[in-house]
């Protein structure tokens, strides 16, 4: 595990991971990357109820998955659910968005995940869709269960670091070599504390580690050292 | 012109005779014109206000004030609302209209007096809307409110005069907008009303005048906005007050190089309490509050009857101070800014300041606190904490002789205020905007509004003001045919009632005191629940801490225990020092005024003799073994220690702006290879070290000191660290607050902490990169030149050193060096540099795993 670069190597279930700087894992042998809660359409969702939030969450969320995309060339991509941030969020798409996620789609096998928040996607939106995908040891699915080999996404780790008066918080992959919980990716998604009792449930203690997204590297730190 | 008969008996039966600002009130309420009375406290400033409203209502004939008055409505009432009086505090609503009672009774006037406050009862409020009494005393915030209801023309039409108190304090806010905005609206509504603002002394008088009577819009033809086209309220100014006397505390002890607790002093202040009446302790920080009141209760040997009062104190706990400080029954009280402004209380003969003055004008309001009879002289005694407080006491004394005023100038409009008027505005009645326009130029903060700006407000109102028009159909206020704006729901309505005000509280926390799980009984359980609870504290500060880190609340040093839901517990610790610092600097910097002044004080080496010895001979060491900085110039040293690199700079601008500089110059730090490390910021001076040898870079041209404090850092420097800028994406949260973007209540209930939907810093950085000119992010850096980064100081301050840099290379530190030095590890460190602190957590990591500690 190397330090101050923009990947850490995280392994679970046997199977090295790429860790990547922008939230998302890459799985070099499959060509597979993974991503998880793109939540889009966040920003409208609130408009609908009177909050009007900008409306650029989608478009600088899907910016953000194209980088990456263009980075490692995948053959597979997962979106391991809440890809929407509501039942109706793909219907809010609007064209640009649109085209910029079939282009996204392009040549690849794409598999959007169900979450809870997008729990009957259409079936135009490209990309076949599944409960969960089990490639190997490791089965990818929305919510987390502690299960051996799972890749899960749900809980929006974020892990604070506190040192001299000051704290710093970011999102971050959490996992303990058996199983991952990945970070949200989605330009308005906030984040649960590791601490949390969610995650003890899925680890059964502290020795885990949180692979923490900072501005420019990634840091790998025992969950216990968080806050 | 004479009293009404009935008043002068009044006065002459109570052995008083009117005084002249008060009977001049009177002649320019009868002129017709609206009036500003600057006046000291205790010259009877709030009778002066009412005086011309009593009059008026005591001279209206029975019949008449009787008489309906056709509302459309088939509600029968009387006269309706003739006066509205607006204060920035509730209690102080409650206490004039204690107040008021008193002549009302003596003179047996038919008049009546409601308070309505955020403590007022539904079913109250409700019947003030059917049948308002004569006078109405209220806060800013419910104004809005009133304004907001479809009620507003009925209950308002009537309105004759307004009386605004301590309007030199609400108009240094963002409420003082949101008041000015309301003013706007009553003028359109009852063009007949006349204002009364009551004011302590200011620097600019003629522009808080302004406030009182509605700009001209646009101007006449020949008359420019802002010169001679500017309308203002007539001046009154209360003469015969008797100049105070101020000294500085001639302390026998060794004055401190640092720190803000002035332990030093404490005997003396204690004595200074035992030898008066009832004196009143005034500091800048909650903490220095708790500190100072612990140490006195512990060598109060004599039992003097001493209180603590700072903001954070539970409300019911603050009332009993103030009640029995009223009744005289309190020796000493150990208060923040929290009692700046007031109840008077009659009784108090000193004012003790400790710390830095921070202004001239707080200063003298402040010990204008002590004995509000006019007549008599206020005596104050000023205990600075540091040595480069001494300085900065020395100044203010002098300030004060001269009554010089350093008040801030009238500010500008705040877009955020603006957006929250719009909504409230058609909350009330549709809206054209065109006559909304017009009308809110009539304020004075507005005045120079463009109606871009304007129309900008309305579309974030409408749809969110998005360059991409996607949300149409989710408008809140929509046009009608005649392009009325209306809004399309009651949903908004009721949002609006319950996100009215410019007030953004920090998110809180309680504290409570628990055994420590450390104890010596070995015990290793869960915290027991429970505890006494010992007061409330920011959520930021406790995100800063880990389990076991220790820190002073309450006036002792606790240990950081566990969190658990929204209360902190915490246990006593026997360690002589907190380890993490818990003074989070004053809210208000040093004034740019007193810091010239002091600049000038160091400057003229004669001037030093009015200096305690200890100060001088401290001056004159860095005379001999550095430089004092000139008046203009800027003195900058650098030097080693242990095995870093030092360079200190004297800016004399404020922590904040200070804060600010330290953030830009360790970026171009950074770029010219120093390897900076972290900086640490005062009110006076700025440390930056780092690994590089920086004396040796300036001595071989590598590092020219001219660049490194160029302008030119408020361009790409500035810009680069907004978008990361923590204290940036603090500001906007509030802007977004304010403005409505998201609401700070939730319909009918708070919002719980676990439940935060999103994060306004992921907003920022999203609208920042789509729509960078947005009216919010206008707003917030707008903010953000005055407030927590005061980059206009910071900008004025480098033109004004501009070629003026003096460097020092030193061997070691100087003496005007050590008091910031000495803030290292005392103070947080800034820097927001935020993969340096991850890597050290994983560090830890590492040695951990490789077994190397």
């Amino acid at each position: 595990m190397e330090n101050g670069t923009t990947v850490h190597a995280a392994t679970v279930a046997g199977v090295t991971l790429v860790a990547d700087l922008s939230g998302a894992f890459f799985w070099e042998g499959e060509r597979l990357l993974v991503v998880s809660d793109l939540h889009l359409e966040k920003g409208s969702s609130f408009a609908m109820r009177g909050v009007l939030l900008p409306p650029y969450d989608t478009a600088a969320t899907l910016s953000r998955l194209g980088a990456v995309i263009a980075r490692y060339d995948p053959r597979h991509v997962i979106a391991l659910g809440d890809s929407f941030h509501d039942r109706e969020a793909h219907g809010r798409l609007d064209a640009a968005d649109r085209t910029t996620l079939a282009s996204l789609q392009r040549g690849r096998d794409w598999i959007w995940i169900v979450g809870n928040h997008d729990p009957d996607l259409p079936r135009d939106l490209g990309g076949a869709v599944a409960d969960e995908v089990a490639i190997g040891p490791l089965a990818f699915r929305h919510e987390p269960t502690g299960a051996a080999g799972e890749i899960a996404g749900h809980l929006h780790p974020k892990a604070r670091v506190s040192r001299r008066g000051r704290s710093v918080e970011r999102r971050c992959f959490a996992s303990d070599g058996e199983r991952a919980v990945m970070p949200s990716f989605g330009a308005y998604t906030g984040g649960l504390s590791i601490r949390d009792l969610a995650f003890a449930a899925i680890f059964k203690s502290l020795a885990f580690t949180a692979h923490v997204l900072g501005d420019n590297r990634m840091h790998a730190i025992a969950a216990a050292r968080c806050s | 012109m004479p009293l009404p008969e009935v008043f002068a008996r009044w006065f002459a039966a109570r052995g008083w005779s009117p005084r002249a600002h008060q009977l001049a009130l009177l002649d320019k309420a009868r002129q017709g014109r609206s009036a500003l009375l600057i006046a000291p406290t205790g010259a009877g400033k709030t009778l002066a206000g009412f005086l011309p409203t009593l009059v008026e209502l005591s001279e209206s004939s029975a019949p008449a004030r009787a008489a309906t008055v056709s509302t459309g409505r088939a509600v029968r009432r009387s006269g309706g609302l003739h006066t509205l009086y607006i204060s920035p505090l509730k209690a102080l609503a409650v206490d004039i209209a204690r107040n008021l009672e008193a002549p009302i009774a003596e003179m047996a006037l038919p008049i009546k007096v409601e308070t309505r406050t955020g403590d007022t009862p539904v079913s109250r409020r409700q019947r003030q809307r059917r049948y308002p009494p004569d006078i109405l005393l209220t806060t800013p915030e419910q104004l809005a409110l009133l304004l907001a209801s479809d009620d507003a023309p009925f209950l308002f039409s009537s309105l004759k005069r307004i009386v605004l108190d301590e309007l030199h304090a609400l108009v240094t806010s963002k409420r003082g907008d949101l008041l000015s905005l309301g003013l706007a609206r009553l003028w359109r509504i009852a063009p007949q009303i006349r204002a009364i603002g009551l004011s302590a002394t200011v620097a600019e008088p003629e522009s808080l005048a302004r406030f009182l009577v509605p700009q001209l819009s646009p101007p006449p033809a020949g008359e420019a906005r802002g010169g001679e086209g500017e309308r203002r309220a007539d001046i009154v100014v209360a003469g015969g007050a008797a100049a105070p006397i101020v000294e500085m505390l001639d302390t026998s002890e060794r004055l401190p190089w640092a720190g803000h607790s002035a332990r030093h002093a404490m005997a003396e202040i204690y004595d200074l309490i035992k030898r008066n009446k009832t004196t009143l302790v005034f500091v800048n920080t909650r903490s220095q509050a708790e500190m100072l009141f612990q140490d006195l209760w512990r060598m109060n040997d004599d039992g003097l009857a001493i209180a603590l009062h700072h903001g954070s104190l539970d409300v019911a706990q603050r009332r009993k101070v103030e009640d029995a400080m009223a009744a005289g029954k309190l020796r000493g009280v150990v208060c923040t800014s929290s009692l700046d402004l007031g109840v008077d209380w009659g009784d108090v003969d000193l004012v003790i300041n400790v710390g830095a003055p921070k202004g001239a004008s707080r200063l003298m309001q402040r010990i204008g606190r002590a004995n509000h009879r006019i007549d008599e002289a206020s005596r104050a005694v000023l205990v600075p904490a540091n040595r480069f407080e001494v300085l900065e006491c020395r100044v203010a004394i002098d300030a004060v002789a001269e009554n010089a005023q350093d008040t801030p100038p009238l500010r500008t409009g705040a877009l955020d205020v603006l957006a929250q008027h719009v909504l409230g505005c058609a909350c009330g009645a549709p809206f054209l905007s065109d006559e909304l326009y017009a009308e809110v130029l009539t304020s004075a903060p507005y005045a120079g509004l463009s109606r871009s700006d304007f129309d900008d407000v309305v579309e974030f109102v409408a749809t969110g003001g998005y360059a991409l028009k996607s949300y149409e159909r989710f408008a809140r206020i929509k046009q009608d045919a005649q392009g009325r704006w209306r809004v399309t729901n009651p949903r908004v309505r009721q949002s609006y009632r319950l996100n009215v005000g410019t007030i953004v509280e920090e998110s809180m926390l309680k504290v409570k005191l628990v055994r420590s799980r450390r104890g010596g009984s070995g015990s290793t359980g869960a915290i027991a629940r429970g505890g006494r609870m010992l007061g409330q504290i920011e959520e930021y500060f406790i995100e800063g801490l880990v389990i076991g880190d220790t820190f002073v609340f309450g006036g002792e040093i606790v240990r950081y225990e566990a969190l658990v839901e929204d209360e902190v517990y915490v246990s006593r610790a026997n360690d002589a020092d907190a380890k993490v610092p818990s003074y989070m600097g004053g809210k208000f910097p040093l004034s740019t005024y007193l810091a010239e002044r002091v600049r000038l004080l160091l400057a003229d080496q004669r001037a030093w003799r009015g200096l305690p010895d200890q100060v001088r001979e401290w001056l004159s060491l860095q005379a001999h073994l550095s430089s004092v900085p000139g008046a203009r110039e800027m003195v900058v040293e650098t030097f080693p220690r242990a095995d870093k690199h030092y360079l200190v700079c004297y800016p004399f601008e404020g922590r904040l702006a200070h804060q600010t500089l330290g953030m830009l110059l360790t970026r171009r730090l950074e770029r010219a290879r120093a390897r900076p490390l972290g900086f640490v910021a005062n009110e006076y001076a700025l440390a930056v070290w780092g690994l590089g040898d920086m004396s040796a870079m300036i001595r071989q041209r590598r590092l020219n000191l001219d660049a490194l404090f160029d302008p030119d850092m408020l361009g790409d420097d500035l810009e680069a660290w907004l978008a990361e800028s923590a204290l940036m994406k603090r500001t906007f949260r509030t802007c977004a607050i304010i403005s409505g973007l998201i609401a700070r209540r939730f319909t009918g209930e708070e919002k719980s902490r676990r439940q935060v939907l999103f994060s306004t810093d992921l907003v920022y950085d999203v609208l920042r990169k789509h729509q960078p000119d947005h009216v919010l992010l206008r707003a917030a850096r707008a903010d953000a030149a005055t407030g927590l980064l005061d980059i206009r100081r910071l900008s004025d301050m480098l033109a004004r050193i501009s070629g003026r840099i003096t460097h020092k290379e030193l061997e070691r530190i100087s003496p005007l060096a050590v008091p910031v030095m000495l803030e290292i590890g005392r103070e947080a460190v800034y820097g927001e540099a935020s993969d340096e602190l991850l890597a050290e957590a994983a560090e830890e990591l590492v040695k951990e795993a490789t077994g190397s500690s």
